[in-house]
């Protein structure tokens, strides 16, 4: 700032700018100056893009919601086809909806599995999340007549790197899987991370969570399980960590301690 | 001043890369440049952080107390850094997620630093900046090529156009699954490092000992 320094500094400013940088008044005012400039400058910016970030990140979660109900097409209007969707917060011990305690459109199910008031620790674990919330929020699609068409239900487990975030789409007996998808994983590039793969993706279409008899049969692996094709999808080659993760927190979020209450109302046609 | 503004810019691409010739900044390189468009939008962020941040230290060169003057150049490039990120958080979200930490960890790129404090804090504003743009621009050529290999070969494709088609999705190409693990840009970098020193042998280092030829007696 001061390329050309004048033999005799006139003035406060001009004297202050002169003087020896390494002075203990210069090092203090440069120090809290420089960092009340870059702090405004962040702030500013945070502030100023927050509605923009939030509005991506909205979306993004809503983008998947429609594509595991397969009604997502790149170029459709994301917020329209969204709105055909009906969020609601769900008690998972008891299956019933309690949108009267909070709000589905910004209940945040994630940030509660780390509240204590809303989430239990859990001793049995098979999905390796630690913890569990007491509600999630679960999206109904309905037809143009009003019938419930598909139901969509977030799911999340431990695969060999990372935490796998995804949702499952159900139809409307609660039994037959529409599909499966993850949004948010860390697996192996080109390994575990084909649980991206749409031709792997398309496996889960058409199978069944339970048998006639209500037993849960859904099983991912490399062999056809005595249960029958219905209930089989084949693992991922040379990703048999991610797999079995899939494979638990698949058992884990329909079985007892996840939506089975919830899949049990829907059969008996309670939703 | 011996370098013209010509030279400054143009030099760190292939005579003084930062990569090739000074290995700095290879973290990144690894981690960021399994898909060319992640690799592509990195570098446009480390080249405006190693500009910026080299013109405004450079403004405050004279005044920046010796004493402190990394920890002022971390603020500024810190400050930097975070714009690059929320910018990317807000406008493009999908590429932001892919990157994750990697923007964040700009702030430790050695390249950032030292330009910082090997040439911005000695030359005026425009030339840092220049300086900075150059050898931004040079990490960013090695990212392109090594994100280019890497997602050709490990994916059959090129900004996620499909150029070859993989055996995965019915095709004939069986992708190298290797180029997409992180190991693969250490190799690839090391090819680029021999191929550059074959080309101009002034960037060999000097051995530091011989194994010398004694007659025997």
């Amino acid at each position: 700032m001061s390329d050309t320094q004048s033999p005799e500094p006139k003035g406060a400013i001009a004297k202050f700018l002169a003087a020896s940088p390494d002075s203990v008044g210069k090092t203090i005012f440069i120090a809290v100056a420089v960092c009340l400039v870059a702090s405004m400058v962040v702030s500013a910016a945070a502030v100023s893009l927050r509605p923009v970030q939030e509005a991506n990140a909205l979306k993004d979660k809503q983008i998947n919601v429609l594509q595991v109900a397969g009604v997502y097409e790149p170029g459709t209007d994301v917020s329209e086809a969204f709105a055909a969707f009906e969020p609601h917060v769900l008690e998972l011990s008891t299956g019933a909806f309690v949108d009267d305690q909070f709000d589905p459109a910004t209940f945040d199910d994630l940030a509660a599995a780390s509240d204590p008031e809303l989430s239990v620790a859990l001793n049995d674990d098979p999905a390796g999340i630690g913890r569990k919330a007491l509600y999630r929020v679960v999206y109904l699609l309905r037809d143009d007549s009003g019938a419930l068409d598909k139901v969509i239900l977030p799911l999340h487990g431990y695969g060999l790197w990372s935490t796998l975030y995804g949702f499952i789409a159900l139809e409307n007996n609660g039994n037959d899987i529409y599909g499966l998808q993850f949004y948010q994983h860390g697996e192996t590039p080109g390994l575990g991370a084909e649980v991206d793969n749409p031709r792997w993706k398309a496996l889960w279409n058409g199978k069944k969570l339970r048998d006639d008899a209500g037993d849960l049969q859904i099983t991912v692996s490399k062999s056809q399980p005595t249960a029958g094709p219905d209930f089989y999808v084949d693992a991922l080659a040379g990703a048999t960590l991610t797999s079995v993760g899939v494979d638990n927190l698949v058992k884990f979020w329909m079985g007892d301690a996840g939506y089975a209450p919830f899949l049990a109302k829907l059969q008996a046609g309670e939703i | 001043m011996s370098q013209t503004k010509k030279e400054m810019l143009v030099d760190p691409l292939v005579d003084n890369n930062p990569i090739t010739l000074q290995v700095l900044g290879i973290c990144s390189a690894l981690a960021v440049t399994s898909s060319l468009q992640v690799s592509m939008v990195m570098a446009l962020a480390v080249i405006f952080v190693t500009s910026f941040s080299s013109f405004f230290i450079s403004c405050l060169r004279n005044q920046i107390p010796g004493s402190i003057r990394i920890i002022v150049q971390m603020v500024i490039i810190a400050s930097l850094v975070i714009l690059v990120d929320q910018i990317l958080k807000a406008y493009a979200f999908e590429i932001s997620k892919t990157l994750s930490v990697f923007v964040g960890l700009i702030i430790t790129n050695c390249i950032v630093m030292g330009r910082a404090e090997a040439f911005a804090m000695k030359n005026p504003p425009v030339a840092s900046f220049i300086d900075g743009m150059g050898n931004g621009m040079g990490y960013g050529l090695i990212l392109l090529l090594v994100g280019f290999i890497r997602e050709l070969f490990g994916n059959g494709s090129l900004f996620g156009v499909t150029i070859l088609e993989t055996v995965n999705n019915g095709g004939w190409y069986v992708p190298n699954g290797m180029l997409l693990l992180p190991p693969s840009a250490f190799f690839i970098i090391g090819l680029i490092i021999w191929a550059f020193r074959t080309w101009k042998p002034n960037q060999v280092e000097e051995r530091e000992y011989k194994i010398q030829q004694v007659e025997a007696h």
